[in-house]
């Protein structure tokens, strides 16, 4: 990737360059995000609690990914970190949604240079990072394996999510250091 | 490390200055995970909580070579609060007493 990653110019904005197929790959990433977090519209069926945000029923998502982005509040307590998900999980689904919109927009508006508000900055930031909770817990990083990324056998079928999340994390890094500057 | 160390996280919490009570019996964890990168960790405490970057870095050095840190105490409203702020920013939160 020819990337360059994010830097903030003299005048304070934050800025990154990319090409038509790294803007390609970025939107499909959203797009599937997006698609991913946005709250399940059938999990209530109560119009007033869907418009408050509480759903009637919450558990813990089976899918490791889900689980991690919306990870128990309580570890000693299910039923407590179940009544607690009833009552955030949508709107923490609703905050990521519109992180991955926003980052989508500016990328459909932008060419090869990407100039972004300090709002867009921090919605790329968060966005970068679920999206990055989401392919390493597809690609089972943990803590125990920490270099399993740099050694994968080009034949694994793994290898070119690892390399996208090697080049997400590498984007991250330098948003998050623009931003701290 | 000492997790009823709280003496710094008190400090820096204004809000929890007009308690009558002195004592915080909740506290937020945050858990070490292998995907969040350092600085990012340091610059959601340094946002959120409005921490110091020395102190924000020494939680998120905490967080990385112990395992977890607290990084707030307070009532159990306050603390469920900063764990849904914390999961927004894709942190790996929880609150539990401080028993």
């Amino acid at each position: 990737m020819a990337l360059s990653g994010f830097r903030r110019t003299a005048s304070g904005r934050i800025t990154v360059r990319t090409d038509a197929l790294e803007r390609v790959l970025l939107m499909r990433l959203l797009r599937q995000l997006g698609e991913f977090v946005a709250p399940d519209p059938t999990a209530t069926q109560d119009p007033l609690a869907q418009l408050v945000g509480i759903d009637a029923e919450a558990h813990k998502p089976r899918d490791p990914a889900l689980a991690r982005l919306f990870p128990d509040a309580y570890t000693d307590d299910p039923g407590a970190a179940d009544d607690f998900r009833r009552f955030t999980e949508r709107s923490l689904r609703e905050g990521k949604a519109a992180h991955v919109n926003t980052a989508l927009a500016s990328l459909e508006r932008s060419g090869d240079k990407l100039t972004l508000t300090q709002d867009e900055a921090r919605a790329w930031l968060g966005t970068l990072n679920d999206l990055r909770l989401t392919l390493g817990a597809r690609l089972g990083v943990d803590a125990g394996n920490a270099d399993l990324l740099a050694t994968l056998p080009e034949e694994d079928p793994r290898a070119a999510l690892g390399q996208v999340y090697d080049w997400l994390t590498y984007l991250q890094g330098t948003l998050v250091r623009a931003l701290m500057r | 490390m000492d997790i009823v160390s709280l003496s710094p996280v008190e400090l820096a919490r204004p809000a929890s200055e007009t308690d009558t009570s002195t004592q915080h019996p909740w506290i937020t964890l945050v858990w070490d995970d292998p995907v969040n990168l350092m600085d990012y960790v340091t610059y959601v405490f340094m946002t959120y909580f409005g921490y110091a970057r020395s102190k924000a870095e020494k939680l998120m050095m905490d967080v990385h070579t112990k395992g977890r840190a607290v990084v707030s105490a307070g009532s159990r409203e306050e603390m469920e609060r900063d764990v849904t702020a914390l999961h927004s920013y894709g942190l790996w939160a929880t609150l539990s007493k401080d028993d």
